[in-house]
């Protein structure tokens, strides 16, 4: 019996490769082609993969109709379980201890258990690889620290506020970025989304769109005395918010801490408000810079996420051995 | 042997420092149970030396400045376990242990475990000094909880966001915390003072006047958000800096009272 892995992914393909190889559904048509006794697909955005269990070598060029030889890997026996742990870890992600993948995983084996593809050799396998997952996610920093923009502002606005929920949040100007990162908050529980652009119809559509409330423009700098939250995002040339502009509005508030994200270039927000007390400016720069270390934290942990697969490809690798596999 | 207990709760605080310090050095900021556990071991020992000590003296062990210290340092730990899981707070762990183990070993080096000579038991006495202890207590919590708080705005500000900085808790949440603490000691304080006139025993007037301060201080602390618009970040330094003088006061009563020949 052979356990094997073929496929490609963001390391050896680019989106159009994989777009090309893309499929859905199970890998049941394909087991019943190849002759193999089980059979699992796993099709993302950043890879395509058939993990088979055959009785008999099954060539790549079965599993796949390979016109870039390159693109593809294959992994055999205690390979391929070491390939699977990885990827269900999150240490083969473009995002390094993202963990969406595992959810995927979590998702073509249950495809693969309804259709019959999935057997014992296969159950046996992804338990572990949902084990595995767990025990990196928990017992290294793998997961911590936000990677990209809005999740670092959300994580931050949870560092000053804690609970969102009762927070207010005024979204100045209607880019993609400050969309993004207004959803963001809406998505931690925030219901008090405020919008304001030059153009009201605009405002409109992303206040309804991220299910916020439009205010007036002329005004916006007024709405500093209420919300917590301030996101900025317009195509002014010149800040509209200064230190001389928002210290009076801050006497009123002096014991609520206020959060601004400037995610304008150039700059909506100018740098010196960030010495007001109660401030805590970040521009784009900043926010960038957070997500990098972030980054740079996860990919530290990956050798402590590989000594724990080792163990488990170990101890795996013996059972595989044991079966005869 | 009651120090004996004394020196194996230290002993526990200092692998509670220990590991906290390993811990960091391995960017590895989830302290959780061990700490926990490490610190709730000592409060045990304490425990033991307090009642053992207690009933050597045959009263509450609060009657030199070495059981003074021990005291305190069990109040510290008490409040930690009753606040540090209920907010959250259980990094302050972290900030506790060193403090305690501070305290303990300076307790334990120093020449002050001189016995004195007391008068015979006296509840309101005895309930006026714990509930000052217990106070003291709340306010070296309220004090670790302060330094949490500057930390993590300080990083906020400068946007230097160190891995501790994850595992921190939010600062709405650090103050909340801080007022509650603040509110606590303030209320055992004000009973111990207020307890303190009823022990039938004369008062020393610098011994008054020294309490009368920390407690108006701490009530400007209290208050001063609506008296003086004190930030969060005020109140968190304000914190530090009365604990840090409660805590000479606390020193410069036990010195005078030792001078008297009973309290």
């Amino acid at each position: 019996m052979n356990l094997f892995c073929v496929g490609l992914s963001h390391h050896t393909a680019n989106v159009e490769t994989r777009e090309r190889y893309a499929r859905n559904g199970t890998a049941s048509p394909l087991r019943e082609k190849i002759g193999c006794t089980e059979a699992l697909l796993l099709s993302t955005c950043n890879r395509v993969e058939v993990y088979g269990v055959c009785e008999r070598p099954v060539e790549s060029r079965a599993v796949f109709e390979i016109d870039d030889a390159a693109a593809f890997y294959r992994y055999e026996s205690e390979e391929c379980v070491q390939h699977l742990f990885r990827v269900a870890s999150g240490l083969d992600s473009m995002v390094v201890g993202e963990t969406e993948v595992l959810g995927q995983v979590k998702q073509a084996y249950e495809a693969a258990r309804n259709s019959g593809g999935a057997g014992p050799f296969l159950h046996r396998l992804f338990q572990r690889a949902f084990r595995v997952a767990k025990q990196v996610r928990t017992q290294t920093e793998i997961t911590r620290g936000a990677v990209s923009i809005g999740s670092v502002a959300v994580e931050l606005a949870g560092k000053i506020f804690g609970e969102l929920r009762e927070r207010k949040v005024l979204v100045v100007g209607a880019g993609d970025t400050s969309e993004r990162t207004a959803r963001a908050l809406a998505s931690r529980g925030v219901s008090d989304l405020r919008v304001t652009n030059r153009s009201s119809e605009r405002a409109e559509t992303l206040a309804m769109s991220v299910g916020g409330r439009a205010v007036d423009f002329a005004h916006w700098e007024e709405q500093c005395r209420e919300v917590d939250i301030l996101i900025s995002s317009t195509a002014a040339d010149a800040p509209l918010l200064t230190r001389e502009k928002l210290a009076p509005l801050l006497r009123e508030r002096w014991d609520r801490p206020l959060f601004i994200i400037d995610i304008a270039v150039p700059r909506d927000v100018a740098p010196d408000v960030n010495e007001l007390e109660g401030v805590y400016l970040y521009d784009i720069d900043s926010l960038q810079s957070i997500a990098d270390q972030s980054l740079a934290q996860r990919r530290e942990q990956i050798a402590a996420g590989e000594e724990i697969i080792a163990q488990h490809v170990a101890e795996f690798g013996g059972w595989l051995r044991g079966s005869r596999l | 042997m009651d120090r004996q207990f004394l020196i194996l709760a230290t002993a526990c605080f200092l692998v509670a420092v220990v590991r906290t310090l390993l811990a960091f050095r391995a960017r590895d900021f989830r302290l959780g149970r061990f700490n926990f556990f490490a610190i709730a071991l000592g409060f045990v020992f304490q425990t033991a030396f307090l009642a053992v000590r207690g009933h050597q003296v045959g009263r509450c062990p609060i009657t030199n400045l070495f059981e003074v210290f021990a005291f305190l340092a069990w109040s510290i730990v008490l409040i930690y376990m009753l606040v540090g899981p209920a907010y959250r707070l259980s990094l302050m762990g972290a900030f506790t242990a060193p403090l305690v183990f501070v305290i303990q070993i300076f307790a334990l080096l120093a020449p002050i475990d001189v016995p004195h000579q007391t008068s015979a038991a006296n509840p309101w006495l005895e309930f006026h000094a714990s509930m000052g202890m217990i106070a003291y207590g709340a306010f070296a919590l309220a004090c670790v909880a302060g330094l949490m708080y500057l930390v993590q705005e300080r990083q906020l500000k400068t946007r230097h966001l160190h891995s501790i900085f994850q595992h921190l808790p939010p600062l709405t949440d650090l103050h909340a915390a801080i007022m509650r603490l603040l509110w606590l000691g303030f209320v055992l304080y004000t009973a111990g003072l207020i307890s303190g006139f009823f022990t039938g025993q004369p008062l020393p007037r610098i011994k008054i006047i020294c309490a009368v301060i920390v407690w108006i201080f701490y009530a400007v602390i209290l208050q001063g958000r609506y008296l003086f618009r004190l930030t969060p970040k005020h109140v968190a330094a304000l914190c530090v800096v009365a604990f840090t003088a409660a805590v000479s006061v606390l020193w410069g009563i036990t010195f005078v009272s030792q001078q008297l020949p009973s309290s």
